[in-house]
Order: C-alpha cells, then sequence, then structure tokens
C-alpha cells in the first residue's frame, strides 16, 4: 500500500514477516504424519433432545467433567448446530420434537455425522410404539452411529464419540 | 372437625388406599376449592376428574363427574390448576369451565386428540404453532429459547418478554417431551408398568418408582417387607444426593466456577460408580419394584458405598465456602429472588441437603434389616395413592388397579410446581441471567410431560 507523502509509517507489529520455510520444513519432519493427524482434528458436538427423560443427558454431562474431559481428544459441545461437526440424539423422538430434530440437522452444515445415543434414540427404547413417538432418530433423519444403554454410561458414550473421531481423520489427507 | 372434612362428608368414597376418595356433587367442588387447601395435583379418567389436596397434616383425594365434558375449573382459586387444567383437556377431553382451556401437551402432531378418552378424536387438520400472550408495546421485543436450547438439557420452550435487557414476562411451553407414558401403562401389570415409571424422570427414577410402587402396594393391600423399604430409603438418599450434586454442577458452571463444577461433578461421579457397583445400575432404575427391590446390597457393595459417603461429606465444607464466598457467590447474590427465596439460597439448601442425607444414608447403611426382599402382588382390584421426596420436591402416583391390571394410572411431578414459580421469578431479572435463574431451579420437564 502506498502511503501518502508525510503520513507515519504502519505500526512494525502490523507488518507480517514472511513464514520462513526452513523452519516449516525441519516442523513437519519431527510431528510426522502421525501426530499431524492427531493435531489436526476436531469435532464440535451439539446435543438435540428428543424426549429424553434426563437420563442420557445426565450420562452425556458426565463426558464434560474432569473425569472423562472430552476436550482432550479434540471433543466439544457447542450451543448451535450451525458450529456443530456431530448431533448427539437423545430421546424416542417424540412427534412434538420432530420438527425441531429436522431443523437442527438441515442447520448443520456438511458433513456432519448423527450419533444416536441411548436405547430410545436407538429404536424408541421402552416407549416403542406410543402414539406420541416415532421410534428413534433415524425414522426423521441419516444416523451414523448408534450406542444402546439405558443410558449408556459416560464411558460408552466417549468411546463411541472417539471411534468416530478416528473414523472421520481417516478419509481425511494428511 | 374442620371446614374440609365438614364440605366431603356424606359424600359417596371410593375405596382409595390409605385415603378414601370422595366423589362430590358440583357444589361441594366449588365450595372445597375456595379453601385454603394446597392443592398437590388433578388429573382424570375417562368418566371423572380428580384432585389431590393437602389439609395440613391430612392429604383429601377428591372426584367430580364432568357434566357433558364440563367441571368447575380450580385454576381461578388455585392458580397451579392452571396446567393440571391443560392436560386434562388435551388427554382426556375433560374441560374446565371458567378455566384456561388452552393446548399445552398436544400440539397438534398425535394421530388422534384425547388419546385417553373413551373415543378418541380426529388428528386437527393442522399443527398448531404454541401460544404465547400478545405483545402490544412495539417498544418491548421476544426471545425465544429452545425447544433445541443450550447445553445438555431438557427440551422445553421458554418465550420471553423483553424491555431492553430486562425481562417483563416468562412463558413456559412444554409437552415437547410428551412419550404417552399414560396410555403405555394402562392394561399392564405393575411389574411391567414400572419399566415406565421408572423413566419418567431419569434423575428422579427411585423416587418415581417408589411412589408407584408404594400406590400398588397401597391399592393391592400389601406392604414391602423390612429390608425391601430400608433399601429403598437408602436409594432414595442416593439420588438425592447425586441429584443435587449434578444440579450444583451445572449452576457452578454456569455461574463460572470451574472449580466448584469440578468438584460436584467428580462426587458425582464416584457416586455413580459405586452405585454401579453396588446396584447394579449407574442411576439404580428398575432396581425398586412393585412389592420391594430386585437386587440386594452385598457387605462389599455397602462398603465402598460407605467410602464414596465419607468422600461426599468431606467434599460439602469445601463446596459451601466456593458457593458462600467469592466469584460464584458474587455471580448469584440476588439473582431470582421471590417467594422460594434466591439462587444463592436454592444453591445453599440444596447443599444442606446433600450433608443431611449423606449422614442419613451412612447412617442407615451401617443398619440394614435382614430379610426377604419382596413379596408377591395378588392379582387384585383396588385403588391406591403413594409418595416420595425427590430433590427436588415431592412426588405422588396415584392408580386404580382391575384384576391385577392398571386400569387407570397419574403420576405427579414436582415441575407442575416449579415451572409457574420459575415464570414468577424470572419477570424483572436480566434475560441474561435467566439461564442461570432456570439452573437454580433444576426445572424437570419430562416427568410433567409424561
Amino acid at each position: 500500500m502506498k502511503l501518502p507523502a508525510g503520513w507515519p509509517p504502519l505500526p512494525e507489529a502490523e507488518r507480517p514477516d514472511p513464514v520462513d520455510g526452513n523452519t516449516v520444513a525441519a516442523l513437519a519432519e519431527r510431528l510426522g504424519l502421525v501426530s499431524q493427524g492427531r493435531l489436526g482434528r476436531a469435532l464440535a458436538i451439539r446435543h438435540v433432545n428428543t424426549g429424553s427423560c434426563n437420563g442420557c443427558e445426565l450420562e452425556a454431562r458426565a463426558i464434560t467433567g474432569v473425569l472423562y474431559d472430552l476436550t482432550r481428544f479434540g471433543l466439544r459441545f457447542v450451543d448451535s448446530p450451525l458450529h456443530a461437526d456431530v448431533l448427539l440424539v437423545t430421546g424416542p423422538l417424540t412427534r412434538n420434537l420432530r420438527l425441531a430434530l429436522e431443523q437442527a440437522w438441515d442447520a448443520t452444515p456438511e458433513p456432519k455425522w448423527v450419533v444416536a445415543i441411548g436405547d430410545c434414540a436407538v429404536d424408541g427404547g421402552v416407549f416403542r410404539g406410543s402414539y406420541a413417538v416415532m421410534d428413534g432418530t433415524a425414522s426423521a433423519i441419516p444416523v451414523d452411529l448408534t450406542i444402546s444403554g439405558c443410558p449408556p454410561s459416560p464411558a460408552r458414550i466417549l468411546s463411541g464419540l472417539r471411534a468416530l473421531l478416528e473414523a472421520s481423520s481417516l478419509d481425511r489427507p494428511n | 372437625m374442620n371446614r374440609a372434612a365438614e364440605i366431603v362428608k356424606g359424600a359417596p368414597t371410593a375405596d382409595c388406599r390409605p385415603w378414601p376418595r370422595h366423589i362430590l356433587s358440583i357444589d361441594q367442588w366449588a365450595e372445597l376449592a375456595r379453601e385454603p387447601l394446597m392443592l398437590l395435583a388433578a388429573w382424570a379418567d375417562t368418566g371423572q376428574v380428580h384432585a389431590l389436596y393437602r389439609d395440613g397434616a391430612a392429604v383429601l383425594p377428591v372426584s367430580i363427574e364432568p357434566d357433558a365434558a364440563f367441571y368447575p375449573a380450580l385454576s381461578p382459586f388455585h392458580p397451579s390448576a392452571k396446567l393440571f387444567e391443560r392436560t386434562i383437556r388435551d388427554l382426556w377431553g375433560h374441560m374446565a369451565a371458567g378455566g384456561d382451556d388452552g393446548a399445552w401437551l398436544d400440539h397438534g402432531h398425535w394421530p388422534h386428540s384425547r388419546p385417553l378418552s373413551i373415543r378418541p378424536g380426529p388428528r386437527p387438520p393442522t399443527a398448531e404453532p404454541p401460544e404465547f400472550l400478545p405483545v402490544e408495546d412495539d417498544r418491548l421485543m421476544q426471545w425465544p429459547i429452545g425447544p433445541v436450547g443450550p447445553g445438555i438439557a431438557e427440551a422445553s420452550h421458554l418465550r420471553l418478554t423483553l424491555d431492553g435487557s430486562r425481562i417483563v414476562r416468562a412463558e413456559s411451553r412444554l409437552g415437547y417431551t410428551h412419550k404417552g407414558v399414560l396410555t403405555l401403562m394402562r392394561s399392564k401389570s405393575p411389574r411391567i408398568a414400572a419399566r415406565f415409571a421408572a423413566r419418567l424422570a431419569g434423575d428422579a427414577t427411585v423416587a418415581h418408582s417408589i411412589a408407584f410402587a408404594r400406590a400398588t402396594e397401597a391399592a393391592s393391600s400389601v406392604e414391602a417387607p423390612p429390608r425391601a423399604s430400608a433399601l429403598r430409603t437408602l436409594m432414595l438418599y442416593l439420588e438425592r444426593i447425586a441429584t443435587n450434586l449434578d444440579d450444583l454442577g451445572v449452576v457452578a458452571g454456569m455461574a463460572g466456577s470451574a472449580e466448584a463444577q469440578g468438584r460436584c461433578g467428580v462426587r458425582q461421579e464416584y457416586l455413580r460408580r459405586g452405585l454401579a457397583a453396588t446396584f447394579g445400575h449407574r442411576l439404580m432404575m428398575d432396581v425398586v419394584v412393585p412389592g420391594g427391590v430386585s437386587a440386594d446390597a452385598d457387605a462389599i457393595g455397602l462398603s465402598a458405598m460407605r467410602q464414596v459417603l465419607g468422600g461426599v461429606q468431606a467434599e460439602v465444607p469445601v463446596l459451601d465456602v466456593l458457593f458462600g464466598t467469592g466469584t460464584l457467590a458474587a455471580r448469584l447474590t440476588g439473582l431470582g429472588a421471590g417467594a422460594a427465596g434466591d439462587a444463592p439460597r436454592r444453591c445453599q439448601a440444596r447443599l444442606d441437603a446433600v450433608y443431611r442425607d449423606t449422614e442419613s444414608a451412612i447412617a442407615l447403611l451401617l443398619d440394614l434389616p435382614e430379610g426377604p426382599l419382596s413379596v408377591a402382588l395378588p392379582p387384585e382390584s383396588g385403588e391406591g395413592i403413594g409418595w416420595a421426596p425427590s430433590a427436588r420436591g415431592d412426588i405422588w402416583h396415584w392408580l386404580r388397579l382391575d384384576h391385577g391390571q392398571i386400569a387407570a394410572v397419574f403420576p405427579c411431578d414436582p415441575g407442575w410446581e416449579l415451572w409457574p414459580l420459575a415464570e414468577v421469578v424470572l419477570a424483572g431479572q436480566e434475560a441474561g441471567d435467566a439461564a442461570l435463574i432456570c439452573a437454580s431451579f433444576g426445572l424437570p420437564v419430562s416427568g410433567m410431560d409424561l
């Protein structure tokens, strides 16, 4: 940019130095392909309740706590489907929440994955066949992974999400 | 004889145990509504509308037969009856004359309306969007929150009317998680229906299961054996400790205290691992059954539980300091003040309850009576009411058995009482504090969505 005559020069900090090519090459060598794969991945998760009894929420909240600490794997919960890679669905999918689930799914940008946790989300669980439920997440949106249990333990939820993380990084060029 | 007893005197009664149910005339029903009693619940079955009052220490179930589908509304005298009346309309089709006739559970998506009435109605032609009070002033704006709301929480809708950042009015709309539980429980044996009672509210599964089991036992005139009844009480204490720790952790996290949140989370998690080791399930689902309990606690499990509870006991003074001083107290002070105290007081009450329940649980597990775990339920007809105190308030179950099968049932969750209270408390507060205030109430959803 050409500054007018007499104009004070731009402050130093705003003129970024070019990245040193040698440093990049040396770093890439040191980190290796495996580490690159590890460091370069993360999944943002949005929870969608489709009529759960709050049991699955209790266990899903536990994986955010200090004992399971999902953030060390690159997983984190976000507040909006717009920011999410994964929809974590609980509940048998009540008819009153079908529209909300479809809207959340539509709002989630591609590529996206759906994880149905708990027996209810898998196929309706004990509520299967009721006039008020749709018998599971898959009756409204495509499901990529199911984690059964009533409710599934935090360890099972976490290992399911980590499996998704592994799988999603496989098809990524390193 | 007190006023209420005088009013119902002479009315025919149904043999509901332990409290007989009076079937009132319209005049008696209306007169009783004007009395300063506490309304615990209102519900219906195909032919009658029921109300459960508390009169001092006594509990008074009463009923009325609707006249051409109408019965006199209770909500003009008991504001808390409003949501019950809307539910009775949606599920059974009885209309409260002079009451609120808005939809509540029925959002127009079910295959038919009035699913619990003798003749369910047709499905409405179009789904109705939830209705809220109109906003007259164009300075005001509305902020809709939910049903897919922030955090890992239950599905509900809160509509805040704002003047700037101040909440002028808070309206809740529930029913999103309605699963048709009452229909699923009907014409099943109590042992099978107990699985639904245990899944009304995951964080109060023991309390709901106990209330349901007691109602069944009252209706069948049997009593759970002493060891079963002691184990139930122990499990109730343990569930309340876990739920209160969970609620406190959520509040601490929202209020920005990672330390308090972490501490609550760790203690809750150790407790749940202990519960899995002792009772075979981290939430103790399906352990309390009508007639007794389905799992025994062995000496190893109990001694592990004793250790876990010791840890909780040692944590309470630390949490006391964290919630009572510093940033957490500063964030909570003055929030959500109202008839039910304010946010710090609600947290303090939870912490006190954790301490008390821990002491009681330790005393009880050192002194469990020996003996059988359950009794058989005779396939008889009868009617009963059961009760259990959950972490969030009292839970009441009513049911009628027909030759050992459930003819009609209604479980009353503390949510019915808490949501209207939260609406009142939210008015006048800052919009940015709404989520924290709601968390301080620990508002349950699924249990009252049925």
